[in-house]
C-alpha cells in the first residue's frame, strides 16, 4: 500500500513538502485501520508525527484529511482508501508539524460558546429532575469528541475563524440550549447575535458529511436559528 | 543551566476525571491550581469508560451504601482498606448528584430520576438478589463525565498546561515533593513548575500487555515518577482482565451488556457461566468470569475456526434496548467487526484493563510510605488519585462501576486535604538543583544518536513478554523466566536511541519516556507477582491455587531501588461500621 503524507518540521525543513511510505503487504491485516497503518509507518520512520491515543473514535485526537476528506485514522479502514493514500493536516490551521495542527482557535471558539450547564437555582440535595424525552433532546449533541473534523472542513470556518464559531462550537451552543435542565436561553442567544458567531453558517453541511460520530451540527444550528426568530417575535 | 519557572500553590499531573475533579474542587475554592496534561483533557482515558458509575441511590431497586460496600470489600477478595471502602461507598450518592448538577446528561428514568443498570458483583443485603447500582449516560458515560468536568473547569477558570509532558517530580533534601519539571511537547522546552501541592493523577499503565482495553498514552508515567523518586508502588501483582475484550483486537465491551441481560456462549452453545457462578452467573466478579472464558477455551470449548474465544449475545435484548442502552458499542462492534450485535454475538476474550495497584495513598489522598513512625506515613507535599494510586478501594479485584467512582471520590477527597494543607504552608520551599538536575538528566539522555535497539521494538517485546509471563494464569517458574525477561529488556532500554531530535512536537522522544516508564512499571508488576504465593482475586496462582489469609492478607510494595519487597497490612477496620472478615468468596 502506498501513501504520499505531508511533512513539515519547522525546526529544519523551509517547506512543507508531500514524502511517500510504502507499507509492505504482509504487514496489512483485513479489517486493518488506518491508524495502525500509520503506526507500522512510524515505526519505519520515527520523524512522521501525528496525534493519537485510544484508536477507537472516542478520544477525537486522529482528526486529518484522508484522500481530501477529513476523518478520525482509527475508525477509517485502509481497505476503504483508494492507492496512494494521500494524508495530510485539517485544513485552513496552523501547521506545527506534519500531521500535528494548532487548535487554539477551535478550542477558542468552543469556549466562547460557553459550554456548560448554567442553572442559579439552589442545588437540590438529589438530582434534578428530566424526564426520557428531555433527555432524548441531547442525544446527537453531547456525543461530540471535538475532533475538528466538522469546523476545519466548513468554509465559513476557513474564511473567519476568529469570529464565526463554528460547527462543533455551535454544537455545543445548542446542546445546552437544548438541556432542560439549563437557564441561560437568553445569555446564550445574546452572545450569538451578529452577522459572524452564528449566522456565518451558509448550510453547506460539509460538517454533517464529515463528522466521525454522525452529528448533525447543521441542524443544531438551524434549531438555534428557530429559536432566535422565536425570541424576536 | 537556568529553566524557565512557574509558580502555584498546587499541580495537578494529568486529566482525566481525578485530575479534573480534583481540580474543580481547589479551583472553586479559589486556589492557584495548575492542570499539567500531555493530551488536551478531553482525550484522557476517563472519556472510553462505558457502563456507569456506582452509587447507592435506590433508584431502580431497594439499596444502600452499606450494601455496596460489602459488594467491594468481596470484590476486593479481602484485600481491600475498609476505611477506603467505606469512604467511598458513602461518598458515592453525593458524587454524582454532583455531576448530575454540573450538567453531565444521564440517561432517565420514566419518574426522571438517573437510570440505573446491574453489573457485575452487584448485591442487595449482603451477598442477596442482583441490584441495579450502576448510573448511566447511555453507554458512553465516562465520555459524559469527562467532557462535563472539563467544562465546568473552563467556567472556574482553571488553569490549563495542554499537551506538556511530565519528566520527573521535583524533592528537596527532606523528601517534601515541591512541584515537578515538564516538558512543552509543542516547542520541546523544559519548564520548572514548582507547587507547594503536587497530586498525581495520571492514569493505568494498560500498554504494559500487547492486547489492551487501553488508550495508547495509558504508560503509567506517575506510577513510575514515583517509583524514581523513592515510592513504592502497591499491589501491582493485581492487573485487570476484563472478560469482554473484542477478540484479538481488545475494544471494551461494557460489563453493561450484561448488565442489559447479554450473556456469554461457548463453542457448544453452553451459557456456560452458569457453571462457575450458579447464582450471579454472567454478572459475577470480572476475575471471575474471565478465568471461566480462559478455562474454557483451554478446554477445548472455544468458538470460530480456531476456538479462541466466546460469543457475547444480546441480539434477544431488541434493536430497540441497543440503540438506546449501548449505542456506542453498537458503533464500536460495526466498525472494528463490520456486525450488529443487536443481531449478532460478538466474539470476546479478556482482555488487559485496569491496574488495581499503584502508589500507595491514604483516604485523603496523601502518598504514604513506611518510614520510622509506622508503614504508612505521609510524602509531603504528594497527593495521588484515581488508578495511579492504590488507596486501595480495590483490593485484589476492582468491581465495575466503582473505578469512575473512585476518581470522583478520591479526586474531590484530595482537593479537600490540599485546601487544608494550603492554609498552613503561604510560602513555596527553596527549589533543590540536584532534584532539576536529575530530571534534566532522564530527558537529555535521549539525545544520545547510538544505539542499536528501537523504542518501538522493545516496546513490543516488553508487551508480549508481560502477556506471555505475567497472563490470567501463572506460576512461579514462568513468572521467573518472566522477571529475567523485563530485567534484560530493561538493560537493552540502556541501549536504545531515537532518529528524530526535532525540537517541535517530537512524538518519538515522548514515546521513549513513556517506554522507560512501562519498564519501571513492568518489573514490579512482575516482581510482586513471584512473590505472592497464593491465589486472590485477579492474582491467580496455578501453584497456590488457594488464597491464603494467614500469610497474604496484607498489600505487597515494590522499591525500585534493589527491586527489593516490603509488606503492610490491610485496613480492616471501617470508619464506622463493623468489618466484613474474609469469607470464602462464592458468586
Amino acid at each position: 500500500m502506498r501513501f504520499s503524507i505531508y511533512r513539515f518540521d519547522p525546526d529544519k525543513d523551509s517547506q512543507p513538502y508531500m514524502q511517500d511510505y510504502v507499507l509492505d503487504e504482509a504487514k496489512i491485516w483485513p479489517g486493518m485501520m488506518l491508524l495502525d497503518a500509520l503506526l507500522e509507518l512510524k515505526a519505519q520512520d520515527e520523524t512522521l508525527s501525528f496525534r493519537r491515543s485510544c484508536q477507537e473514535g472516542v478520544c477525537g485526537s486522529d482528526g486529518m484529511n484522508i484522500n481530501g476528506r477529513n476523518g478520525l485514522a482509527c475508525v477509517t479502514p485502509l481497505a476503504s482508501l483508494k492507492s496512494p493514500i494521500e494524508l495530510r493536516p485539517l485544513p485552513a490551521q496552523p501547521v506545527i508539524r506534519d500531521l500535528i495542527v494548532d487548535m487554539s482557535q477551535f478550542y477558542t471558539q468552543y469556549r466562547a460558546a460557553k459550554p456548560y450547564l448554567i442553572n442559579e437555582d439552589p442545588e437540590p440535595e438529589v438530582e434534578r429532575l428530566q424526564s426520557p424525552a428531555e433527555r432524548e433532546q441531547l442525544d446527537g449533541l453531547y456525543e461530540c469528541i471535538l475532533c475538528a473534523c466538522c469546523s476545519t472542513s466548513c468554509p465559513s470556518f476557513w474564511w473567519n475563524p476568529d469570529k464565526f464559531l463554528g460547527p462543533a462550537a455551535l454544537l455545543q451552543s445548542w446542546r445546552f440550549l437544548a438541556d432542560s435542565r439549563d437557564q441561560a436561553t437568553d445569555l446564550r442567544l445574546d452572545e450569538l447575535e451578529g452577522p459572524f458567531k452564528l449566522f456565518r453558517c451558509h448550510t453547506i453541511m460539509n460538517c454533517v458529511e464529515v463528522c466521525p460520530k454522525n452529528l448533525n451540527p447543521t441542524r443544531a444550528i438551524g434549531r438555534i436559528k428557530e429559536l432566535m426568530l422565536k425570541r424576536s417575535m | 543551566m537556568s529553566l524557565p519557572r512557574r509558580n502555584f500553590d498546587t499541580l495537578i499531573i494529568g486529566a482525566g476525571g481525578g485530575g479534573l475533579r480534583a481540580a474543580l474542587q481547589l479551583s472553586q475554592a479559589e486556589a492557584r491550581v495548575a492542570v499539567v496534561s500531555k493530551v488536551f483533557p478531553t482525550r484522557s482515558h476517563t472519556v472510553a469508560a462505558q457502563g456507569g458509575v456506582n452509587a447507592a441511590l435506590a433508584n431502580v431497586l431497594p439499596d444502600n451504601w452499606h450494601w455496596h460496600m460489602f459488594d467491594t470489600v468481596k470484590g476486593s477478595d479481602y484485600l481491600g482498606d475498609q476505611d477506603a471502602i467505606e469512604y467511598m461507598c458513602r461518598a458515592a450518592p453525593r458524587a454524582v448528584y454532583e455531576l448530575e448538577h454540573m450538567g453531565v446528561p444521564f440517561s432517565r428514568l420514566d419518574n426522571g430520576k438517573i437510570y440505573q443498570r446491574a453489573f457485575g458483583g452487584q448485591s442487595r443485603d449482603f451477598g442477596g438478589e442482583q441490584a441495579a447500582r450502576t448510573c448511566a449516560a447511555a453507554d458512553r458515560t465516562g465520555h459524559a463525565i469527562l467532557h462535563s468536568l472539563y467544562q465546568q473547569n473552563i467556567r472556574a477558570r482553571t488553569h490549563f498546561f495542554d499537551e506538556y509532558f511530565a519528566i520527573d517530580l521535583l524533592r528537596d533534601r527532606d523528601g517534601t515533593v515541591l512541584g515537578a519539571l515538564v516538558l512543552e511537547i509543542a516547542t520541546g522546552e523544559p519548564l520548572i513548575i514548582e507547587a507547594k501541592t503536587t497530586l498525581l493523577a495520571t492514569g493505568g499503565a494498560g500498554q504494559l500487555f500487547r492486547t489492551n482495553t487501553n488508550a495508547l498514552i495509558n504508560t503509567g508515567d506517575g506510577m513510575a515518577m514515583a517509583l524514581r523518586a523513592g515510592i513504592p508502588l502497591q499491589d501491582m501483582e493485581f492487573f485487570q482482565f476484563h472478560p469482554t475484550g473484542i477478540a484479538g483486537k481488545g475494544m471494551l465491551i461494557t460489563e453493561g451488556v450484561r448488565g442489559e441481560g447479554g450473556y456469554l456462549l461457548n463453542g457448544e452453545g453452553e451459557r456456560f457461566m452458569e457453571r462457575y457462578a450458579p447464582k450471579a452467573k454472567d454478572l459475577a466478579s470480572r476475575d471471575v468470569v474471565s478465568r471461566a472464558i480462559y478455562t474454557e477455551v483451554r478446554e477445548g470449548r472455544g468458538c470460530g475456526p480456531n476456538k479462541d474465544h466466546v460469543l457475547l449475545k444480546l441480539d434477544h435484548l431488541g434493536v430497540d434496548v441497543v440503540a438506546k442502552r449501548l449505542p456506542g458499542i453498537r458503533e464500536t462492534v460495526k466498525t472494528f467487526l463490520y456486525l450488529d450485535p443487536a443481531v449478532t454475538p460478538i466474539p470476546v476474550y479478556p482482555t488487559a484493563h485496569y491496574t488495581m495497584g499503584g502508589i500507595p495513598t491514604n483516604r485523603y489522598g496523601q502518598v504514604v510510605v513506611p518510614e520510622h513512625n509506622g508503614p504508612e506515613e505521609p510524602v509531603l507535599g504528594l497527593y495521588a488519585a484515581g488508578e495511579c494510586a492504590c488507596v486501595s478501594v480495590h483490593g485484589a479485584n476492582r468491581l465495575g462501576g466503582n473505578s469512575l467512582l473512585d476518581i470522583l471520590v478520591f479526586g474531590r477527597a484530595a482537593a479537600n486535604h490540599i485546601i487544608g494543607e494550603l492554609k498552613q504552608s503561604r510560602y513555596h520551599r527553596p527549589m533543590n538543583d540536584d532534584s532539576v538536575d536529575q530530571a534534566m538528566a532522564r530527558l537529555g539522555r535521549w539525545d544520545r544518536r547510538d544505539g542499536s535497539e528501537t523504542v518501538d521494538g522493545l516496546k513490543r517485546e516488553l508487551q508480549t513478554v508481560m502477556e506471555q509471563y505475567c497472563g490470567v494464569y501463572r506460576d512461579e517458574a514462568v513468572l521467573r523466566e518472566g522477571v529475567a525477561k523485563v530485567i534484560e529488556l530493561e538493560a537493552r532500554l540502556q541501549n536504545a536511541h531515537i532518529t528524530d531530535h526535532s525540537k517541535v512536537f517530537n512524538t518519538a522522544r515522548i514515546e521513549a519516556l513513556e517506554l522507560e516508564n512501562l519498564m519501571d512499571i513492568a518489573l514490579a508488576t512482575v516482581c510482586s507477582a513471584l512473590e505472592r504465593r497464593e491465589s486472590r482475586g485477579a492474582h491467580s496462582r496455578v501453584d497456590y491455587p488457594e488464597r491464603d489469609d494467614v500469610h497474604w492478607m496484607r498489600h505487597s510494595l515494590f522499591h525500585k531501588e534493589g527491586q527489593r519487597m516490603d509488606y503492610k497490612p490491610v485496613r480492616i477496620k471501617p470508619i464506622s461500621v463493623d468489618p466484613f472478615p474474609p469469607k470464602k468468596r462464592v458468586y
